[in-house]
């Protein structure tokens, strides 16, 4: 009795490695800035810094196609209704990165009218310090949620 | 009694003005940038009518309304308008191809509580439509309640929001939950409606009409 050999390529894998694979190879961040931060983020996905290389530069202008939202720049107390009903618009699974001082703690508007930290309106996964941070720091902040994103198992 | 670098008031305006409204309606104050004068609350509607449609003066533009919280001086708070001329009838006299400005300040003491239990003053709207959303910010910024304003709503805090952010004895920080949830202010029936709407009208725009050429690309001249 004789085994054929299989032809062309094979690669074996667990079904869960390769969803944690496509899910962080492809993080689509929402179209959503809120201040001086939102700049940043641009450049982050513009030539220079190119964030393609890690995946992630495609900014859908709809909450429906979108992985990730980065909360970039102070949230008001009138926005935050607004930016829960985004983050609430996104399908799962999704992600939140508080980018710079502000979004994470309120930073120097520590006022009446900002929310000090957006992890009391939406679940932060991943917290870029600065103000603002640079772009090479929010790319670093992509790549930890990257790594926490391969760590998700698909079986509690 | 002016001193090096004020600005005076412009006589000419000031003797228009005072020929119409009533004895002590306009004075005017030392200001270093532009001419300013004080308007009697009880007078500012005729003061501002005759500064809009007199045919010397026309200030026909209203450029800005902002309030000062002089706490805990009285009369605690003053209106600023900011008014401009683009009008023919009144050039620079310097030729400059700016526009003439002038400011009135109204005095809104707290002692004297209208509408809601506020300061008050009369609102402009009736002169100037721009003066709705200003007046709602200054209202619901300083607390001064505009008689006679249509549509006296918060318009920069949340709509249950307490207290007047920029007065001088409101806290910076409020220790509160940020709510993360408002109503709808459309309901389901005016959405949709909305949403035909706007379909059908970006349809009718996109169909070519019959009384015009159908356009062929670049104009070749």
């Amino acid at each position: 009795m004789t085994v054929e050999e299989p032809q062309g390529s094979i690669l074996t894998t667990s079904v869960e490695k390769m969803v944690q694979w496509a899910r962080r190879s492809a993080i689509w961040p929402v179209t959503f800035g809120l201040a001086c931060c939102a700049i940043e983020m641009m450049a982050m996905a513009a030539g220079r810094y190119d964030v393609a290389r890690f995946g992630a530069e495609v900014f859908r202008g709809s909450p429906r196609q979108s992985d990730l939202m980065i909360v970039a720049g102070r949230l008001s107390r009138k926005m935050a209704p607004v930016l829960r009903r985004i983050y609430d618009q996104m399908p799962e699974p999704k992600w939140v990165i508080s980018m710079g001082a502000c979004a994470s703690c309120g930073g120097v508007f520590d006022n009446y009218a900002i929310v000090q930290g957006v992890d009391q309106i939406v679940p932060v996964d991943v917290f870029v310090p600065g103000c603002p941070p640079r772009p090479e720091a929010l790319i670093y902040g992509i790549v930890q949620l990257q790594r926490k994103i391969d760590q998700q198992r698909m079986s509690a | 009694m002016e001193t090096p670098g004020q600005i005076p008031f412009d006589a000419q305006v000031l003797d228009l003005v005072r020929a119409v409204v009533p004895a002590g309606a306009i004075e005017p104050a030392p200001a270093v940038d532009m001419p300013t004068a004080y308007v009697a609350r009880e007078h500012m509607l005729v003061v501002c009518q005759t500064l809009r449609d007199h045919s010397a003066l026309q200030f026909a533009f209203l450029v800005e309304i902002t309030a000062a919280d002089y706490h805990p001086a009285a009369p605690r708070f003053e209106l600023v308008y900011h008014l401009a001329c683009l009008g023919e009838a009144f050039a620079q006299p310097t030729g400059a191809a700016v526009p003439r400005r002038l400011r009135l300040k109204v005095r809104v003491p707290d002692n004297d509580l209208g509408e809601q239990d506020l300061p008050w003053a009369h609102s402009l709207t009736p002169l100037w439509p721009a003066a709705n959303w200003l007046e709602r910010e200054v209202f619901d910024l300083f607390g001064v309640a505009f008689t006679g304003h249509p549509d006296l709503r918060r318009i920069l805090t949340p709509d249950d929001w307490t207290g007047h952010p920029l007065r001088k004895d409101y806290p910076v920080q409020v220790r509160k939950d940020a709510a993360s949830w408002s109503p709808m202010e459309l309901t389901v029936e005016e959405f949709t409606a909305n949403v035909r709407a706007a379909r059908a009208a970006s349809a009718a725009a996109a169909r070519p009409r019959a009384d015009q050429p159908v356009p062929t690309g670049i104009d070749k001249d």
